[in-house]
């Protein structure tokens, strides 16, 4: 069993896709509560607050600018914390990846699953974050509707690269590295809260290297009705991400689970 | 007699340490085969090389006519297993669990629908269905994941120390069941440091210290082949001194444990009688058993 190999991938991973939904139907009303709670506190919060002191950024009202943000890092956040906190549990706490393995199910399908499931809950995370914007008129445009699709990317990429860090992970404290040191850095140089363009340069060319970056870039023109400009850019940095992510903590799961 | 699980000359080492070392086995369908040993002497490891979950450095292993790891998941169709450790689904039902579990075999859920009344029934589980996992007891917890290593109607059945944990009531039942599984033709192959579990359960053993078979057979064939019939058990503060005199006298084989010696004799008989005139000793008479040879191949000294 070579731990390089590419991975294999199958419908097999749905089983375990459907286990995750299953859990998840139990508790949905404290989980939409938590996708919702926290990203529109900070939009409201800091829109109306720090939006009375701005005229308008980037073109468009404080709140409006913030939207967009808000439901990429949001995004970004519910993928992270399925990826690292809920992943860790069911490989090491619960071992609900040691019965699954005991099955024709392999690591691949597993990991697979767990990209897939964060993807997910970024997904309903960030449509639950756009419901509000839309309630609140904060979005006119159809285009606003390619948000759905871009939290579902936004999702993978995020859970892809968490998962690098649940592979390596000893313990549950080990992610606060991950938060403190990946997480916020790049809620407060991506874009979400002010543009990129008001860093000084250097800080703007780490920044560029970042996916929030791209995502944010990708969000506020939809939210606005705009193509967004470099599109293809933008989402094969995604993608690449995403890709690299996965390839790379498969072969540390693989690693891992060797023993 | 076919053979459903095979190991040839299987190796594994983890870092310098050699955890499986040149290991040989044969199981054939239809037997209960128990894998003894201290802890760390390489079962835990040996299963998962048999399951295709990690693959030996050197040697092969075949599973139901399968090589594995090579091909594994279409092995594992037809294997259940029942783990260590307790991996149930803590947030699901009884039922729930069953059902999750079936859809990783690629089974469809009617299927599997049809077939939980039947293995709740043999888990004696069947007024439990609809219970979550953390409200069971640990003999409930066990009988379920024996149920659940069950729903893919398994010809083979990998169980690591099954009754671990469990009292003696909750232990007798999955007993019953394991038994009972034999008698349907399946194969199982368990590990346990339990000794009147293996010699209860098993057709034949194999005992195995660092990574290396030392003996197999049937537990009868174990005890006739490593041990003196008769043991002697000699209690008492005095009984350190007693062995040093007179214990060599009586006892082809004799060991000091604490307060304790262990004499290993062909014929009990004139040693009881010296016995009964050592007013400040007790002692306890009885056949030789699996323990007994366990202990002599393995040592008495603690592991880890």
């Amino acid at each position: 069993m070579n731990i390089f190999a590419l991975p294999k991938l199958s419908l097999r991973f749905l089983p375990i896709w459907r286990r995750h939904w299953l859990v998840w139907k139990k508790i949905a009303a404290p989980s939409i509560l938590g996708h919702l709670a926290d990203p529109v506190i900070y939009m409201l919060g800091l829109g109306y607050g720090l939006g009375s002191l701005l005229p308008e950024m980037g073109g468009m009202s404080y709140m409006a600018f913030l939207a967009a943000g808000t439901v990429c890092y949001s995004t970004m956040n519910s993928a992270s914390f399925e990826a690292l906190y809920s992943g860790f549990a069911r490989m090491h706490e619960q071992r609900t990846w040691d019965a699954i393995l005991n099955t024709p199910v392999g690591l691949d399908d597993v990991v697979l699953s767990e990209i897939l499931w964060a993807a997910t809950k970024s997904l309903m995370s960030g449509a639950a974050v756009l419901v509000v914007i839309w309630v609140l008129g904060l979005s006119h445009s159809v285009m606003s509707l390619w948000m759905i699709p871009l939290a579902l990317l936004i999702g993978l990429t995020f859970a892809a690269i968490g998962l690098i860090m649940t592979a390596l992970a000893p313990a549950y404290d080990f992610f606060m590295y991950y938060f403190t040191l990946v997480i916020t850095p790049m809620m407060l140089l991506c874009g979400v809260f002010f543009p990129v363009t008001q860093l000084p340069e250097s800080m703007q060319a780490v920044a560029s290297l970042l996916p929030l970056t791209h995502a944010v870039n990708l969000a506020r023109p939809l939210m606005s009705g705009i193509v967004p400009p470099a599109a293809i850019l933008h989402i094969s940095v995604l993608l690449i991400y995403t890709l690299l992510g996965f390839y790379i903590s498969l072969v540390l799961f693989r690693r891992r689970l060797s023993r | 007699m076919s053979v459903v699980i095979q190991a040839i000359g299987l190796q594994k080492s983890y870092g310098s340490h050699r955890v499986v070392d040149g290991l040989d086995l044969a199981i054939n369908k239809g037997e209960c085969f128990g894998l003894l040993g201290p802890n760390g002497a390489g079962k835990t490891t040996t299963l998962r090389i048999l399951l295709g979950l990690i693959a030996p450095d050197a040697g092969a292993a075949n599973l139901l006519d399968l090589p594995v790891p090579q091909a594994a998941r279409e092995a594992r169709i037809r294997v259940g297993v029942v783990p260590q450790m307790d991996n149930l689904d803590p947030d699901f039902t009884v039922a729930e669990n069953l059902l999750v579990y079936g859809r990783y075999f690629g089974m469809k859920d009617d299927e599997i629908e049809a077939r939980i009344p039947s293995l709740l029934e043999f888990a004696s589980l069947t007024n439990k269905r609809d219970a979550k996992v953390p409200t069971l007891s640990g003999g409930m917890k066990r009988r379920l994941t024996l149920a659940r290593a069950l729903v893919n109607d398994p010809d083979v059945i990998f169980l690591d120390e099954p009754t671990t944990g469990l009292d003696p009531q909750a232990r007798h039942l999955i007993w019953q069941r394991l038994h009972e599984l034999t008698q349907q033709g399946k194969t199982l192959l368990l590990t346990t440091h339990f000794m009147d579990e293996a010699e209860r359960l098993c057709h034949r053993l194999a005992v195995m210290d660092n990574g290396k078979l030392i003996s197999q057979g049937s537990p009868r064939e174990l005890i006739e082949q490593n041990i003196e019939p008769q043991v002697v058990e000699v209690f008492g503060e005095t009984s350190g001194s007693w062995a040093s005199e007179h214990a060599a006298k009586y006892a082809q084989r004799f060991e000091v444990s604490g307060e304790s010696v262990f004499c290993y004799v062909q014929d009990a008989q004139p040693l009881v009688v010296h016995l009964q005139a050592q007013s400040e000793l007790r002692y306890l008479h009885r056949p030789a058993n699996l323990e007994d040879v366990f202990l002599k191949l393995t040592g008495r000294e603690m592991r880890e």
